[in-house]
């Protein structure tokens, strides 16, 4: 197949291959498998955005007067746990990361096709799980599970909410098995560890994470199905039980699950920050080694959840000292991507803006997380709307940002067409603006001292969360946005070209859509990896018109 | 790897997937795989060691109690049950290795008789606790023979039998979950046999037989570690 | 087509290494067991698991040919899994064991 340019017939592309609805339940393609997760996905968010917005809802007034305190626990259960386990968690590395890495590297196709297919079944299992039990009285335990609530005295859906992300778990870690086994055997001839996008060194890091800690929740959640199923005793405190080996087990697996929710962003960044600054990435090896770091670091600083919970002093020291030292490869990284822009030529198209919005916002999440990993600090903001204001500067200023910013970088090789670029910019600063109204008045909220949790609160905490919940309804706006116009421009937008936006990268050398199996003939890399000094930039950001 | 391009539509040995560009990529990535998920499966049970950790070092008079009520010749006929069953897999496929198919379904088919061994013999156990009111819950009861050589204050009795139910829970989750992944071992050696007996391995491929082999390792290995945790806690007390 | 074989074909090992494996497995089960009879105090658990340690070695290196792989990555997932869980239940017990210290 001519990989020129050619407007004017459709070419055989992987979305065209075959049709029916057997070509997409059955596929192995991983790109067709990367669009059944986009959809999954995307319905997970409105469920776990309605949650919120339920949320925001009720905290408009001091009293709990728009649902029962039962209903408000758990209204932010599920808004948490779909947010984390079916949202968040899959987003890149299963959109992104599927539909690239293969591509990224120089391969037909992940290692594992069939796998790869079956991870996606197994997310839907614990999806359809998930919303049967949300559907049929839900739970209220909070997204963290904590015993012996949740083992003995909770009356809602504990044991499916758990069975659900137990299976959507094992979906996880056949992401992430099929990711390190394709990037140390499929990457094509020349394409050595230090030519590979940033992208695959966060996935891969990422897919370390998903490895080694997944497993773990997956025994936690289970024993806690195994108590309030067959009434083991595990973590009753009546026979001995312990609550604080359930929090270590827990945030074992959930403080790393945060890097991966925040790792697959960074890796969507370092990739677009330097085709918008025409320039190749300052420190490269500092970057990806940095993931690596935050990957094993990650897994050192889990009780720091804990400082309140009951842990000895010496442990939260220890734990204290240790998340300080985790911040530093993420810092390292932010110091680079601004490096890499110093002297570049910037454009601020929609991606562009979206890698702006992530740098300052993951840049405030990540320095509030410091606040927090101070002992004295701690005790005064630890379940406070401190604490989730920082959280969700991480994970939605940073990592939706990078996930929005991606899909925008990458829709044109998706789909073959170019989304409209005013709109995007339009979106990306209603997203800005919406995102930062909603959460940072809870910052003063939690040093205020709002509890998280509450459905109802004092009245002079009022002005604060009426701005909040008014920011919420702009951010929703900023997310409709994107969905409706990139559905437009399936049909009306403007055929991409390979290459719309001249970035570096083996996927940009495919046609857009990309064939079935992406390359006519398998790459021989000899270039580093963003070699900007040698490509063209485009006459002009496409936009259109 | 070759220097030039490489064709989209070359050949393809058998067993071959389309993806791979010859044999050896396809077998280094089967096997990177398969120890990848033996990594993620030493973390899932890794989860239960450490909730064996805590608490053992936390009630380790009620951990003794409840290890000397274990039934030690069954539990060592297990191990050494699996030792066999390793044994069997291994040269299995070394009979593969050397093209002797009979020899390979004839081991494979002892390898699961082992397994099932292993099972039977564990329902034994498992039921032998039943009769005895060792399993956790409202009917758990530890007898006079059961707390032999330990001091117990008669006032806090109820309180030390409560508390060795968390070495029960214990040793029926991980015992449990070793069970489990015995039965799958077995379902999935019962498909290896088959495809055996057809011929499909040889010396030329049988990455699936030694990738299988290297599960059931896996599983004798957590055995390996469970016996002397779970049975051997204090038996000297017991003389 | 690759003419280089892969390193599992060049090792047939010998079935008698096997069975030798197999009767030390065995053996070091009984002693196991009979360690357990001999009051050595809270020695008793660490000969118990460095008995086992040596045993799932041996599994290791010898049944899952370890010792015979070229490959230097099985080894890296093996050391990182056993690191990462040593973490897990090093830093949980050093909380636990810590308290008293208060």
């Amino acid at each position: 197949m001519a990989t020129t340019a050619n407007f004017t017939a459709e070419r055989e592309n992987y979305l065209n291959a075959n049709y029916g609805v057997r070509s997409w339940l059955l596929t192995t393609d991983h790109k067709r498998i990367a669009l059944l997760y986009l959809a999954s996905i995307t319905f997970f968010f409105f469920v776990g955005g309605f949650f919120a917005l339920m949320i925001r809802l009720e905290l408009l007034t001091p009293a709990g007067d728009l649902v029962m305190a039962d209903t408000y626990n758990k209204l932010f259960t599920m808004h948490g746990q779909i947010m984390v386990f079916f949202f968040l968690i899959p987003s890149i590395p299963a959109t992104l990361g599927n539909f690239l890495v293969p591509m990224m590297i120089g391969a037909k196709d992940l290692a594992f096709p069939r796998i790869n297919l079956i991870s996606w079944y197994l997310y839907i299992i614990g999806g359809t799980l998930m919303m049967h039990c949300v559907l049929t009285g839900g739970v209220d335990t909070g997204w963290t599970f904590y015993t012996p609530f949740s083992t003995a005295f909770s009356n809602t859906k504990v044991i499916e909410a758990g069975l659900a992300i137990f299976i959507n778990g094992f979906s996880s870690i056949l992401t992430g098995l099929n990711f390190v086994v394709t990037v140390h055997r499929m990457r094509a001839p020349g394409m050595t560890w230090t030519r590979l996008p940033l992208f695959i060194w966060s996935t891969y890091a990422t897919s370390v994470i998903f490895l080694l800690g997944t497993p773990v929740i997956a025994i936690t959640l289970l024993l806690v199905v195994f108590e309030r199923a067959f009434h083991l005793g595990i973590f009753d405190p009546n026979r001995g039980g312990d609550p604080l080996l359930f929090q270590h087990l827990f945030w074992f697996y959930s403080h790393p699950a945060v890097y991966i929710m925040i790792l697959p962003a960074m890796g969507v960044i370092s990739e677009i920050i330097p085709c918008f600054s025409r320039k190749r990435v300052f420190g490269y090896n500092f970057i990806a080694m940095s993931s690596i770091a935050i990957a094993v670091f990650g897994f050192l600083v889990w009780a720091h959840h804990m400082f309140v919970a009951g842990i000895s002093l010496y442990s939260a020291l220890v734990f204290s000292a240790l998340s300080y030292l985790v911040a530093v490869p993420s810092a390292v990284k932010v110091f680079n991507w601004t490096a890499t822009m110093y002297k570049g030529s910037v454009t601020f198209s929609t991606p562009m803006l979206y890698a702006f919005g992530f740098i300052g916002l993951f840049t405030i999440g990540g320095l509030t997380g410091l606040f927090l990993a101070a002992l004295g600090l701690d005790v005064h903001v630890h379940d406070t709307y401190f604490v989730i204001a920082h959280f969700h500067y991480i994970m939605v200023g940073g990592a939706v940002m990078g996930f929005l910013g991606g899909m925008h970088f990458w829709w044109p090789k998706i789909s073959g067409k170019l989304y409209p670029e005013a709109w995007g910019r339009l979106a990306a600063a209603i997203v800005f603006i919406g995102f930062n109204l909603t959460f940072f008045p809870q910052f003063v909220l939690g040093y205020m001292g709002m509890p998280r949790r509450y459905w109802q609160y004092p009245p002079e905490f009022q002005v604060l969360n009426v701005l909040s919940t008014a920011g919420s309804t702009i951010l929703a706006v900023g997310y409709l946005l994107p969905m409706v116009y990139f559905t437009w421009s399936l049909r009306y937008g403007k055929p991409a070209g390979n290459n719309p936006w001249g970035a570096a990268g083996l996927e940009w050398q495919t046609q857009s859509p990309p064939t079935t199996f992406n390359f006519d003939e398998i790459p021989i890399v000899t270039q580093e990896a963003y070699d900007y000094e040698n490509i063209p930039a485009p006459e002009e950001v496409p936009l259109e018109r | 790897m070759s220097d030039s391009p490489i064709a989209l539509e070359h050949h393809l040995e058998p067993h071959q997937q389309h993806h791979f560009v010859d044999m050896e990529q396809q077998k280094h990535a089967a096997s990177l795989g398969m120890w990848l998920f033996l990594a993620t499966e030493l973390m899932f049970f890794g989860g239960m060691f450490c909730a064996y950790l805590i608490y053992r070092w936390s009630y380790p008079v009620e951990f003794g109690v409840g290890s000397r009520t274990l039934n030690l010749p069954l539990g060592a006929a297990n191990t050494a049950v699996l030792i066999c069953s390793s044994l069997t897999v291994a040269l299995s496929i070394r009979a593969t290795q050397m093209g002797k198919r009979t020899l390979t379904v004839v081991l494979l088919l002892l390898t699961m008789v082992f397994g099932l061994t292993f099972l039977v013999i564990k329902g034994f156990e498992w039921n032998e606790k039943y009769e005895k009111h060792h399993i956790p819950g409202a009917s758990f009861r530890l007898s006079a023979e059961d707390l032999k050589g330990v001091n117990v204050d008669p006032q806090q009795m109820q309180d030390f039998q409560a508390r060795t139910q968390t070495f029960y829970s214990l040793y029926f989750a991980m015992t449990g979950l070793h069970a489990l992944h015995m039965i799958i071992g077995v379902g999935l050696f019962l498909y290896l046999t088959y495809a055996a007996w057809k011929g499909q391995y040889g010396p030329a491929y049988y990455t699936p037989l030694e990738n299988g082999g290297l599960y059931w390792h896996f599983v004798d290995i957590v055995w390996i570690y469970l016996f002397p945790l779970l049975y051997l806690i204090d038996r000297n007390l017991q003389k | 087509m690759s003419s280089e074989k892969s390193e599992h074909s060049d090792h047939i090992l010998p079935s008698g290494l096997y069975w030798g494996i197999w009767a030390l497995l065995i053996v070091l089960t009984f002693v196991t067991a009979w360690v357990a009879n001999i009051d050595l105090g809270r020695f008793n658990t660490v000969v118990a698991l460095v008995i086992a340690t040596f045993k799932a070695s041996v599994v290791v290196l010898f049944f899952m040919h370890v010792k015979y792989t070229s490959e230097k990555l099985t080894k890296v997932v093996i050391f990182s899994a056993i690191f990462f869980l040593v973490i897990l239940l090093s830093l949980s017990m050093a909380d636990y064991a810590s308290r008293l210290m208060n």
